[in-house]
């Protein structure tokens, strides 16, 4: 018996730790052979790179394709390593990254691959239809505690927000929140999905999700970045012409001695074939 | 005869490797934990290879965890709140430095850098700064380094903030998740004791053979689902229900999630305090009924007390379950690092904690470290919980 409750603590921790160390060390493959390009990093880009892989793959007979998430920042110190060939990234490059490179004479190349648009949402019988950033960033900090205070019903607000494992975590805390720390009160969800659910039920509700989860049981909000001067709904072609300010580019960063070798797939992904794959993944195609 | 000479030391040799081996990985394991978990204290709670950095002039020359985060997050905007000078603290980091000077400034290679930031600091006397070591290295001459305290056995136990990501100083105090771990797993067990109680004396003592063997399987299930699914009807279901039930702005509370793990507690509890409840002799049970003793009175005086250090441990496992249960409180308790004041507040707890954070924070780095030391809290509980089982358990034989 107590082994077993050994186990049951063990278990969970022990996986845990593993799939820390994996994300480490996968990035010592596919510098083998030179077909084979490596693309780490952005859990965001993750699915939109598999896709490209993949049909790259079926139209390049040969070409191998590998295809990690781990994270933008883990896929950027695998550029550093040169443990990896293309780095995604959901962020530009912070400038100290930009210094280590420099420091390793690293010649970073990048191409937007796409766009994603984030979206704050409501729960749909919510009269709030439109925010400022700085209401937004007040309501997650929790300065803001109750909807009247932005034009709404008495009712306190409850925040969603994803937990800080996620990359876009970090991007609503640098873009929209500028660089300040959430709340404690603001309660953190696991996945996308859930924070649809919760927003969906609870009626005080606010959070944040990637355009593609928009669904017709939440309600988005039109944001604004000129302090109540205009007010964006979230939109694909708002994201596009860069009208709608919570946008974010995806990058790929590569070496530019490796520029030979990862050319042909990194210009397939901005091609056409490769645009409508942006498309397909829910994100926002760079034309 | 001969053959069974030679197999039997065979098996028993197996066997005995088997057990061994299976002892070896535990305790590995827990050494593993332990080693990641204690190797956290005495770290500094600012970024690996980075300093934070002020004006000579500033008298201001310490600064604690929660400090760094108050006034990065432009809480504390003056040095007058932390004992200096009158003047206003600005921030400085080096995204601040690519947008206040020129890429030529800065050099093709960042090499004029530490210059650009010993004449920044140097026209801003409230500034404080953000570096790697690497840059400053002997090359501010207007700058200070702040002392940062390090990283506290009693600070982590009693602080009272989780911003384990936290730039450029992280503050971890468990303070919150260990209360809300706590006050989860109590209310689960209050809410799961006495149905799994009642559902084993209807088991044992009530139900007919017919219904015992159709029904424990079925409760024995219970145990096998996937606790995601558990987590995930919490969320539809149970989260919805306390909202509306209570007239709350928010549905994922402590309560949502003490109801979830007390479902998923009930296989435990309910199987261990039958079997319990079936070991009272017969004999016993037919000398009360002979007296004139009702079924019911039987049960309460004669079945229930026979049985109560079984009913305990089942209780203690039950606890068990609810205090390392992840998933699912992952899912229904909002996870919100706050000092849990009520049921109905969203609470975090701490396997949470570790299933959310430990794939995102850097190998051996801090917050891994951090989050190892959670772990450490959390055998230590289950470790004490495993000792009071065997306490229990043992008064049985006398």
């Amino acid at each position: 018996m107590k082994n077993l409750k050994f186990l049951f603590l063990a278990i969970p921790l022990f996986l845990a730790s593993c799939g820390g160390d994996a994300s480490q060390t996968t990035g010592t493959e596919g510098t083998e052979t030179a077909t084979t390009v490596s693309v780490k990093g952005s859990d965001t880009v993750l699915p939109l790179s598999q896709k490209e892989a993949e049909e790259y793959m079926k139209a390049n007979a040969g070409a191998a394709i590998t295809v990690v998430g781990g994270g933008s920042g883990t896929g950027i110190t695998a550029l550093l390593d040169g443990s990896t060939d293309i780095c995604m990234s959901s962020r530009e490059l912070k400038t100290d990254e930009k210094l280590k490179f420099t420091e390793k004479s690293i010649d970073v190349k990048e191409a937007i691959v796409g766009f994603d648009a984030l979206s704050v949402i409501v729960h749909p019988e919510n009269k709030v239809g439109q925010l400022t950033r700085e209401q937004i960033e007040k309501i997650f900090t929790g300065e803001i505690k109750n909807w009247k205070e932005v034009g709404g019903a008495d009712a306190t607000i409850v925040a969603y927000s994803r937990e800080s494992s996620s990359g876009t975590y970090e991007f609503f805390k640098e873009h929209v929140m500028d660089k300040k720390n959430y709340a404690s009160t603001v309660l953190n969800m696991p996945a996308t999905g859930a924070i649809v659910q919760s927003v969906s039920q609870t009626k005080g509700a606010i959070g944040y999700v990637g355009l593609a989860y928009l669904t017709a049981s939440v309600k988005p909000v039109s944001v604004s970045y000129d302090a109540g001067k205009t007010f964006v709904a979230p939109s694909i072609q708002g994201a596009k012409d860069k009208s709608y300010p919570v946008a974010r580019p995806l990058y790929y960063f590569y070496d530019a001695k490796n520029e030979s070798k990862v050319k042909p797939f990194v210009d397939y992904v901005l091609s056409d074939a490769g645009q409508k794959n942006v498309t397909d993944a829910g994100y926002v195609p760079i034309k | 005869m001969r053959l069974r000479r030679f197999t039997e030391p065979v098996f028993e040799s197996l066997i005995k490797i088997s057990g061994y081996s299976t002892g070896f990985i535990v305790l590995l394991i827990v050494i593993f934990l332990f080693k990641e978990g204690i190797s956290f204290f005495n770290l500094s709670p600012v970024d690996e290879g980075s300093s934070l950095w002020v004006h000579n002039s500033n008298p201001v020359k310490k600064l604690t965890a929660p400090q760094i985060k108050d006034i990065f997050d432009q809480k504390i905007t003056n040095w007058k709140a932390l004992g200096g000078n009158d003047q206003p603290i600005s921030l400085c980091t080096l995204d601040e430095l690519g947008e206040a000077f020129t890429e030529e400034q800065l050099g093709a290679k960042f090499e004029r850098l530490p210059a650009c930031i010993d004449s920044y600091i140097d026209s801003l006397p409230g500034t404080i700064g953000f570096f790697p070591d690497k840059q400053t290295a002997n090359a501010l001459k207007n700058a200070q380094p702040v002392q940062v305290d390090k990283v506290s056995f009693s600070k982590f136990i009693s602080g009272t903030e989780w911003f384990p990501t936290s730039r450029p100083a992280a503050s971890m105090g468990v303070m919150p998740l260990l209360l809300g771990t706590l006050l989860v797993s109590f209310f689960a067990i209050l809410f799961a004791l006495p149905l799994g109680l009642a559902a084993a004396v209807y088991l044992a003592e009530i139900a007919d053979e017919r219904v015992r063997r159709i029904l424990k399987p079925v409760i024995e299930l219970l145990a096998g689902i996937p606790s995601v699914v558990y987590g995930f009807f919490g969320l539809v279901v149970i989260v919805p229900l306390v909202q509306s039930t209570f007239n709350l702005p928010v549905g994922e509370t402590a309560l949502a999630g003490s109801i979830v793990l007390a479902i998923m507690a009930l296989p435990t509890i309910i199987t261990v305090s039958e079997d319990a409840l079936r070991t009272t002799p017969r004999a016993m049970k037919e000398a009360s009924l002979a007296l004139g003793a009702s079924q019911w009175q039987t049960i309460r005086k004669v079945v229930v007390p026979y049985a109560a250090s079984g009913i305990t441990a089942a209780a203690i496992l039950g606890i068990g379950r609810a205090i390392g249960e992840t998933m699912a409180a992952l899912m229904v308790t909002g996870n919100s690092a706050i000092m849990p004041r009520s049921l109905l507040q969203p609470v975090r707890t701490i396997p949470a904690t570790i299933a959310a954070e430990l794939g995102e924070a850097p190998f051996g780095g801090l917050h891994f470290k951090a989050l190892f030391a959670l772990g450490c809290i959390l055998f230590i509980i289950t470790l004490i919980i495993n000792f009071l089982v065997e306490r229990v358990s043992a008064k049985r034989v006398r």
